[in-house]
């Protein structure tokens, strides 16, 4: 095994970089910013030694695991280690933090000192955070991070948002604290039906070893799924969302949307399919129903909005559908397609919160109707915007068309109408992201008030925006990486859950 | 029908050799060119538009070296394939990426790279104080590179990517000048269209993967001689929605009109030459599927049959010269349609009328984009007149054009249109009747929209607004026209070669789409030809008569119920209005609407209780998160507490 325990160290990095920012004396607090930024590119160092350092070849169930006895009598463990689909998100995770830090560079004013500290402290609180929630192997560590994730995000709403933040700070609390709570009552179920013992909690020991009537592993199912959903966000749960994300600067959006609720798909593949592979047959039909739901629903209330943020928020319960669509069709292609999608949708959410942004820190609105006409002041910052909705509607060649394409064509090997019905998220998505630039970014020139037109990108933003469209480009064709790295764990998982992908039906030598 | 088709795909690809395996250069030139000047930005103005006019002819050249290499081979070896990388390695659905280099790409390959560059030329003429000439010609060599990826690629997925490339392109180009919200909406309208389409063609090629395992060619190709006719017909069906919208055919035309928007050497490169006969290729690239589904095929050439005529209506009543061609090109690939739905006696001429139209329609936009240079960018035909003496070179090149369309004895069109419309008289039971019978009526009508565009343009009386002073292009942009107006005379004769056993074209494309067998007309061949003439000829009077002997009103005159109807597009905008645009706008009001009533409010009641709580919260708003980490530590605390009575 590893000598370093890389995880931890992914982990311990950041914290100690909040710990910096918290006690740098107030002259020096200008600081907080290269620190936090050096912190985190130094846990993308490790999350990329991280990548290197795994056998995508490999048997086991996890790799990088660091296994220590933490609450024994409770059969609690420290325990994390990752398989392909955690290490990916935690890459993802790892390389946005950074970008979100770079991009949330003068959310605060360098003379408020204390705020200043407190922002960049919390956001490098938040990654650790995050980066637990993917490798925890254990059950009960996992639901500490994932309770423990929503108070920074709580307070990077609560204090930094806009005017409704805490209005928003608090619907995101709650709805994440009922499904935290449900999820809680099946935590401690889980352990009662596994092995037990003082590793009891670990998800090594636990898969295929519940011991329980179907009726209550059902039910330990739907206690998990509740709050994945919740998390996800899918219909109809969904409306925490677009408060949050309209509320919270674009970096913590970027944070909270395109990785935090990764947590709920991940968890839906990580314990609803591998640990309760009846119940999740049982559930599939309606969860399929749900999220399919959940991909037109999101599309359609994204066209009709009239807030930026928002409308990008509800974009994200449509791609949020196609992720669990992809999860529940239960094929390889779809199980690929949908981890796949977890990290393009990363990227490409950052790319779409974080070039509105840039819009809305010039112009001072989140108002789509307050635009028009950008496109001839500032054609670079309309043309990053132009490529991040193309991301976003899953254009050929970049990369959300590879994993979109995979989810459809994974679920049309088993639930075609489905697949249909999730396909005119197509077209919809096409209407949201083009009625969107054609209402910000074309039309006559704007005037301005001041007389003063609005400067374009600056380096810091290109800075911003460069890696986002590179990932877009890369892995649009060349997603091999991502691919070989999950195409293992997704295989695991069907294998738990004991499908196998139906062989064509038209092959040749089948008769007709 | 059937007993026509002797295996079409007995040519398999052999590993490319020579110039044909740097055929990657093909799209790589374009895609370099682009990206240097959209990342180079301003530093690239200078010198931007001639070095992507060069990568444009640097793809012509590869184009010519494969030509080369291909007429030195056996007719079964012409076909090339590149292995690239792994693509989509994601569990059973695992794609390599590659190119297919065979005489039916390459007849697209040299289309696309000639004409293409032609129109780089003269745009450096066109757009010469176009503020923004960088970008313009950046999107036009995205184009070019996207368009070449979708006819060289191996399988449906690569070529969906080409196909989605250059509908990007299109929406860019279309929407160049979007500072006018009308363009704006213009270039979304072309996009949402497409995409309309291109859900067609997405689950197209999902079903192929289901039904056969892979969506390479190849695969496919192998797997549809057992398949069932129900996939077929689907898969057929399904390709066909995909056609219609890139194609701009019935039901999914209407946005080629409003894309005129873009500049005129876009309406000649993407929306007449090349992007928009990319539906055709799709159906002549998938003739396997097509041979062993006769209703699928049925249906692309009734969509065709109706496409040519709605075109050709249409063209009739527009006064705007750019949406008159428009509509005629709609026309003309509804006959390249119809052609390509006639199955194995067709195919080869739909690619046939694809290769002039490209010449002859490109070449009259070209020479509208001329008209609008000389005549301060107005459209209105009815404003026209006489112009020929004021441009000669423009009257004679987009007169050769004009003459190649009608069809004119011995010039392109005659050769391949005359070819289509013997096609369609080709079969059984009523079809010849009617497809035949539509394919000749529209060559009438064609003639009479023709000569009625040209007669308003450059004879006739002078209706020149007053501060008008026309003159002729400069040589930048005259040289392509005399180019195309060389190949609207000529290309045709070339590729019929009447003189030999078997017309060029059908011999070249052979290899891809099968063996032409000679099957007879119900009409016998000088019949057809003869009444094709004499249609055309009557249109030609007809025209002559009303817009050049008589004087041309400068506003239109009302008219009948089918002018007027023709003049809106037959109601296509109306009708998809009403269909689509009213009810789903209702849709999403309502659905926002209701969600934030009703979804918000029924989730657990919480947004209520938030409202509550939160008046009476905000003062106690600091001790709040704190009892939230309260009650999550009680949270753990009592599970652990919990365990340990458990146990």
């Amino acid at each position: 095994m590893n000598s370093l325990p890389l995880l931890t160290l992914m982990m311990v990095v950041p914290v100690l970089g909040a710990l910096v920012v918290a006690v740098l004396p107030a002259g020096s607090a200008r600081l907080a910013r290269p620190v936090a930024l050096g912190a985190s590119l130094l846990t993308l160092a490790l999350a990329v030694a991280a990548w290197v350092a795994f056998d995508t070849g490999s048997d086991a169930v996890f790799q990088l695991t660091e296994t220590h006895s933490w609450i024994p009598q409770f059969g609690v463990s420290y325990g994390l280690g990752v398989d392909g689909i955690a290490l990916a998100l935690i890459v993802m995770a790892a390389v946005l933090t950074p970008v979100c830090l770079l991009a949330a560079w003068n959310d605060v004013p360098a003379q408020e000192t204390g705020s200043l500290k407190r922002y960049f402290a919390l956001m490098l609180v938040l990654e650790a955070f995050m980066v637990g929630v993917f490798a925890a192997t254990d059950v009960f560590l996992f639901y500490v991070f994932f309770e423990a994730m929503l108070i920074p995000v709580y307070f990077l709403i609560g204090l930094y948002g806009g005017p409704q933040r805490q209005y928003a700070a608090m619907k995101f609390l709650l709805f994440s604290l009922a499904g935290g709570l449900v999820m809680l009552v099946s935590v401690i179920a889980v352990y009662f039906a596994g092995p037990g013992g003082s590793d009891g909690f670990l998800v090594q020991n636990l898969m295929g070893n519940l011991d329980g009537s179907t009726g209550a592993l059902r039910w330990m199912f739907v206690g998990f799924f509740v709050a994945f959903a919740v998390k996800a966000p899918m219909w109809p749960v969904h409306t925490w969302l677009p408060d949050a994300a309209t509320e919270s600067r674009p970096a913590t959006a970027v944070l909270l949307v395109g990785v935090l609720d990764k947590v709920g798909t991940y968890g839906m593949i990580r314990f609803c399919l591998q640990l309760f592979p009846e119940a999740s047959h049982w559930a599939t039909p309606v969860v399929i129903t749900l999220a399919v739901v959940s991909v037109v629903y999101g599309a359609l209330l994204a066209i009709g909005q009239t807030d930026m943020m928002r409308l990008i928020a509800f974009t994200s319960v449509s791609h949020f559908g196609f992720i669990v669509l992809g999860i529940f069709a239960m094929t390889s292609v779809g199980g690929a397609g949908s981890t796949l999608y977890m990290v393009n949708h990363g990227f490409s959410t950052a790319g779409l919160f974080l070039v509105a942004g840039f819009l809305v820190a010039r112009h001072g609105s989140k108002r789509i109707p307050d635009y028009g006409g950008w496109q001839r002041v500032t054609p670079v910052l309309a043309g990053t915007f132009l490529v991040a909705g193309l991301s976003s509607l899953a254009l050929p060649g970049l990369s959300s068309f590879v994993s979109e394409f995979l989810v459809l064509q994974g679920t049309f090997m088993r639930y075609k109408v489905a697949a249909v019905i999730a396909a005119l998220g197509i077209v919809l998505a096409a209407l949201y992201v083009l009625l969107m630039y054609q209402r910000v970014m074309t039309g006559p020139k704007p005037a301005f008030v001041d007389g003063e037109s609005p400067h374009d990108l600056s380096a810091r933003e290109r800075w911003v925006v460069a890696p986002i469209i590179v990932s877009f480009l890369v892995l649009g064709v060349f997603p091999k990486p991502v691919l070989d790295l999950v195409n293992p764990a997704v295989d695991k998982t069907l294998q738990i859950v004991g499908v196998t992908d139906p062989a064509p039906t038209e092959a040749s030598g089948s008769a007709q | 029908m059937h007993s026509l088709i002797t295996e079409g795909d007995a040519m398999t690809a052999g590993a490319a050799t020579g110039a044909a395996s740097v055929a990657w250069l093909l799209v790589a030139l374009p895609l370099l060119g682009a990206a240097i000047l959209l990342l180079g930005g301003r530093r690239t103005d200078r010198f931007g538009p001639v070095l992507a006019t060069g990568l444009s002819w640097g793809s012509f050249v590869v184009g010519a070296a494969v030509l080369v290499q291909m007429l030195g081979q056996d007719a079964g070896e012409r076909a090339h394939h590149i292995a690239l990388w792994s693509w989509v390695p994601a569990g059973s659905f695992d794609l390599d990426l590659g190119l297919l280099v065979d005489p039916l790409s390459l007849a697209f390959v040299l289309l696309v790279t000639f004409v293409g560059s032609l129109i780089h030329v003269y745009s450096l003429g066109y757009m010469e104080h176009d503020p923004d000439k960088r970008r313009f010609f950046a999107y036009l060599n995205l184009f070019v590179a996207s368009m070449l990826l979708l006819v060289l690629a191996d399988s449906y997925l690569l070529l969906f990517v080409g196909w989605e490339g250059v509908g990007l392109a299109s929406y860019l180009l279309i929407g160049f000048w979007n500072w006018n919200p009308a363009f704006a909406a213009a270039a979304n309208k072309a996009f949402f269209v497409n995409r309309v389409g291109d859900l067609g063609l997405s689950i197209a090629i999902m079903t192929m993967f289901v039904s056969f395992g892979g969506v390479d060619y190849a695969t496919v190709n192998e797997g549809v001689g057992t398949a069932g006719q129900g996939t077929l017909v689907a898969i057929g069906l399904l390709l066909l929605v995909g056609a219609t919208g890139k194609s701009a055919q019935f039901p999914l035309q209407s946005w080629l009109g409003d894309a005129m928007a873009g500049p005129t050497p876009v309406s000649a490169l993407i929306h007449a030459a090349t992007m928009v006969t990319a539906g055709v290729y799709l159906v002549v690239r998938s003739h396997v599927v097509y041979d062993a589904a006769p209703d699928a095929a049925l249906a692309v050439a009734i969509v065709g049959a109706i496409t040519l005529l709605f075109g050709a209506i249409v063209g009739c009543a527009k006064d705007d010269i750019k949406k008159a061609l428009a509509a005629s090109t709609m026309s003309q690939i509804g006959y390249m349609m119809l052609a390509a739905g006639l199955g194995p006696v067709g195919y080869a001429f739909a690619i046939f009328h694809l290769l002039t139209h490209g010449f002859f329609k490109a070449g009259m936009f070209l020479g509208a984009g001329s008209v609008m240079h000389g005549m301060d960018d107005q459209v209105n035909m009815r404003r026209f007149g006489g112009l020929s003496t004021a441009m000669r070179v423009t009257w004679a090149t987009f007169g050769l054009g004009y003459l190649a369309i009608i069809g004119f004895p011995f010039l392109s069109g005659y050769w391949s249109k005359d070819a289509i419309i013997e096609a369609a008289f080709v079969g059984d039971g009523w079809r010849p009747w009617v497809l035949g019978g539509a394919a000749m009526l529209g060559a009438g009508v064609t003639a009479f929209y023709m000569s009625r565009l040209f007669f308003m343009t450059f004879h006739g009386e002078r209706r020149w607004t007053e501060e008008v002073h026309p003159h002729e292009s400069p040589l930048v942009m005259t040289v392509p026209m005399m180019v195309l107006a060389l190949g609207s005379g000529l290309l045709g004769l070339l590729l019929a070669w009447p003189f030999s056993d078997e017309k060029p074209i059908v011999s070249w494309l052979a290899p891809v789409v099968g063996e032409h067998a000679e099957e007879h007309p119900v009409l016998p061949v000088w019949v057809i030809t003869v009444t094709t003439l004499v249609l055309v000829a009557a249109g030609a009077f007809l025209a002559w008569q009303r817009y050049w002997r008589e004087e041309v009103p400068e506003v239109a005159p009302r008219a009948s119920a089918l002018t007027r109807a023709a003049r809106v597009d037959l109601y296509q905008d109306a009708v998809n209005e009403g269909l689509f645009m009213r009810p789903g706008v209702h849709l999403t009001r309502s659905l926002v609407f209701a969600d934030a009533k009703g979804v918000d409010g029924a989730a657990g009641g919480l947004a209520a209780l938030v409202g509550g709580v939160s008046s009476r919260l905000r003062r106690l708003q600091n001790g709040y998160a704190r009892s939230y980490a309260l009650t999550m530590l009680t949270g753990v605390v009592a599970v652990l507490g919990a365990l340990w009575v458990i146990q």
